[in-house]
């Protein structure tokens, strides 16, 4: 496969290695925001050829970790009714709520379709005109020009049946959160590839003019990851704090015009609950007043009042890269791929899955 | 959230077109792209493309993995 | 016959034989089943039987390379040929929703039949029963089976060995991906078949080249991961893969890229992992690819000397990360 299989060389990546231990031997703590990265870590073993100095921690890039429970429980309220097609991406179905998922729903009868893009979402109500779709919009910068896109088709075609839970949320204002944390140490950050073709890198240049922190914008083959990484770490360790693009293939310093005009015109950006860190200023997206009449809230008249999760449960200190999966007492023996605690265990990027699915055991 | 793919345009049809990703065809959304040719690539996120891929910058990318391997030759 | 099951064909009554003679009859045709006893009577010449079960429900019924009814046979003399068997015989019960279409249950026996021909078996028992409509999906299969295990023949999961080279032949993750794009209708065209297959004249050609040979399991549901996981565990042994050699079609890599799946946890239905020694491993690997089910025959790993039961993977990075038992059914997703 063209511009995917280049990047996963053999011969390359271990130079790339070699290189990337060969930099520095300063402790330093790097962060990776994005949850796609998190699994390609993981993925391609990149944590077991990393230089012992070199701290890697997971952030809060994992969208259905940051959502709060009580949207998934409002995703089952919504299942219950009649004449509903919940449509979801996979990786809501396992999610747990208070008492049960969709994926518990759809076994009981509930009409739960996973779709693989938000624009089937379009024939899906136009083959079911008796029935009220309502798409889960969840996601960051890369999904939710899409979901502004569907609305706007869904206007164009008149059509009237189609719906949206929206949680989006946005990237900067969750970092700008973490650095101003005191307790938190980062030297750097793997900066969201995909997420940066969206919005660019500049939004990213506060880390920088502000808080001296470095940030390498990094796509997500392994030959990506490492190239990130290398910059990263030889900017950390030269002191030179600046925001770089190692994934110039993919994202332009102005990001995507076309996609912020859509995010513009369907969104409000407000404040945001993340699950585990709690309320953020102006962190995400709702539909404005244009494009309220598609929100499934609005539409089925639900009170919607947030909370945040699971009691006893370390997500929130493992978001913010204050601890490790490893350090939380519920791992591995109460919380589980199948039975999830928090929702980092349950969402396939989170960090607690991750580490599950391939690390446990690993020396 | 951001998984996405590389994909060849094959035909395009006003704001859709036909993407191949390893010998899969499918119609993906391009209402986010520009300025796009039949035979350029783009990033194919949930059924749309969200970028083009840069070709260009693609191969100094790989130059620049190539001389590496080629210094240590050297 | 009516264009649709109805409750009158699973009543035992005149419909029922009608259904039975007319149709299952049509295609099963052999002198045991003829003889339309209570039970079939069978001589057969063994030292020790192998018996399984199995029962099939996949949706959708007919998918890219097969159906349901391919699916039941083939699963079955797959699980005895694996057990070191000669599939022989397989009963065949059927239960069918009210309302389904006659002439796709014809399509599914006549499948059935041609792949139990293929595979040198008789279907000599069989049942049908009817539900109310909504009662099933469509139709349900179960076939049992059994077969005459080979003297001398020894392929249990618990015989990996440190050294073992692990071989499977042909590419992963065909099965599952066809049936994931078909089920969901993610609108992806490409030539993504089910590998669904009789597996045991391949068996057979490695039996023959038996020297060295220690496991030989199908891979089905859970793919590779599943299987090599079991053996881990039975064998007590260390498997390493390597990235970088796992056969895998361009039409499931692409699919897999898209919606975020491993193929190392997607089903398949005509693929056998063996474990042989190292000194043998090069003359099975060849008698495999001289078969059509083995052409793309590949080395995907081996049994290391390291403590304990696991499966991991050597990345293309030079990384290690594990390949655990898989947990659920896979998901498309999009982060």
């Amino acid at each position: 496969m063209k511009f995917v299989d280049e990047f996963r060389n053999n011969e390359y990546s271990r130079k790339l290695v070699e290189k990337l231990n060969n930099i520095s031997k300063e402790k330093i703590n790097i962060m990776e925001v994005c949850g796609t990265h998190t699994m390609s870590i993981f993925r391609y073993g990149i944590r077991d050829v990393l230089p012992p100095n070199v701290n890697l921690i997971s952030g809060p890039g994992c969208p259905i970790c940051v959502t709060p429970q009580s949207y998934i429980d409002t995703t089952l309220t919504l299942s219950d009714k009649e004449d509903v097609i919940i449509a979801t991406f996979g990786d809501m179905m396992k999610v747990p709520g208070k008492k049960s998922s969709l994926s518990k729903k759809k076994s009981e009868g509930a009409d739960i379709r996973i779709v693989y893009s938000p624009m089937d979402c379009l024939e899906m109500a136009v083959q079911n005109p008796s029935k009220k779709v309502i798409l889960l919009s969840v996601g960051f910068e890369t999904t939710a020009p899409m979901t502004a896109v569907t609305a706007m088709e869904a206007k164009k075609r008149n059509i009237t049946n189609l719906f949206f839970f929206t949680a989006h949320k946005i990237v900067p204002p969750v970092m700008k959160a973490l650095v101003k944390d005191k307790d938190l140490k980062i030297d750097g950050f793997l900066l969201p590839g995909h997420v940066s073709a969206i919005i660019g890198t500049k939004p990213f240049e506060f880390l920088s003019k502000d808080y001296n922190i470095s940030g390498v914008v990094t796509g997500f083959e392994p030959l990506d990851i490492l190239q990130g990484l290398i910059t990263l770490v030889s900017l950390i360790s030269k002191k030179d704090y600046k925001i770089e693009n190692e994934y110039k293939r993919i994202v332009k310093a102005d990001g995507n015009s076309k996609a912020e005009i859509y995010l513009n015109k369907a969104f409000n950006i407000v404040d945001s609950s993340w699950r585990g860190i709690g309320r953020i200023h102006k962190s995400g997206l709702e539909f404005n007043n244009e494009y309220e009449d598609f929100d499934a809230l609005k539409h089925f008249k639900i009170n919607y009042e947030e909370y945040d999760g699971s009691p006893g449960c370390k997500c929130g200190e493992i978001l913010k890269g204050k601890i490790k999966p490893t350090d939380c007492k519920l791992f591995k023996k109460l919380c589980t791929p199948e039975n999830p605690v928090g929702s980092c265990m349950v969402s396939s990027e989170g960090t607690c899955a991750a580490y599950y699915r391939y690390y446990k055991d690993i020396t | 959230m951001c998984l996405a793919v590389p994909g060849k345009v094959l035909s395009l049809d006003g704001d859709k077109g036909i993407v191949e990703i390893g010998n899969i065809k499918r119609e993906v959304f391009m209402h986010l792209i520009s300025d796009v040719s039949v035979n350029e690539y783009v990033l194919v996120h949930a059924g749309c493309a969200i970028e083009k891929v840069d070709e260009e910058e693609a191969k100094i990318t790989m130059d620049i993995f190539k001389e590496l391997i080629e210094n240590e030759v050297c | 016959m009516s264009d649709t099951i109805t409750l009158s064909h699973g009543s035992g009554g005149i419909q029922t034989n009608k259904l039975i003679n007319e149709l299952f009859f049509k295609y099963f045709n052999n002198p045991i089943l003829d003889m339309m006893n209570d039970s079939a009577q069978i001589d057969i010449d063994f030292k020790k039987l192998a018996f399984t079960t199995d029962s099939f429900v996949v949706n959708p019924i007919f998918f890219c390379g097969g159906n349901i009814g391919k699916l039941a046979v083939c699963g079955t003399v797959n699980d005895l040929a694996v057990s070191g068997a000669k599939p022989l015989y397989l009963t065949s019960a059927f239960i069918i929703e009210e309302g389904f279409s006659i002439k796709k249950l014809e399509e599914i026996v006549k499948s059935m039949a041609e792949e139990a021909n293929k595979a040198g078996v008789k279907i000599v028992a069989g049942d049908t029963k009817v539900v109310e409509k909504g009662n099933v999906d469509g139709i349900f299969i179960n076939t049992s089976g059994i077969g005459s295990i080979y003297e001398n023949v020894n392929i249990n999961c618990a015989n990996a060995k440190a050294g073992d080279v692990v071989i499977i032949n042909g590419t992963l993750g065909d099965h599952g991906m066809t049936i994931m794009c078909e089920r969901n209708e993610l609108g992806f065209e490409g030539d993504l078949k089910s590998d669904c297959a009789c597996l045991n004249s391949l068996v057979d050609v490695m039996l023959e080249a038996y020297e060295g040979i220690h496991v030989i399991r199908d891979a089905t549901r859970g793919g590779v991961a599943a299987v090599l996981n079991e053996i881990s565990e039975f064998s007590n042994v260390t498997i390493a893969l390597e990235e970088n050699n796992l056969p895998l079609k361009e039409e499931v890599k692409g699919a897999a890229e898209m919606l975020g799946l491993d193929p190392l946890y997607v089903a398949n239905e005509g693929k056998i992992c063996v474990f042989v020694e190292e000194d043998y491993a090069e003359k099975v690997l060849n008698s495999m690819r001289k078969h059509p089910l083995g052409s793309e025959a590949a080395i995907i790993g081996k049994v290391t000397e390291e403590l304990g039961n696991k499966v991991y993977l050597n990345t293309v990075v030079g990384g290690k990360r594990l390949v655990d038992m898989p947990s659920g059914i896979q998901l498309p997703r999009i982060c």
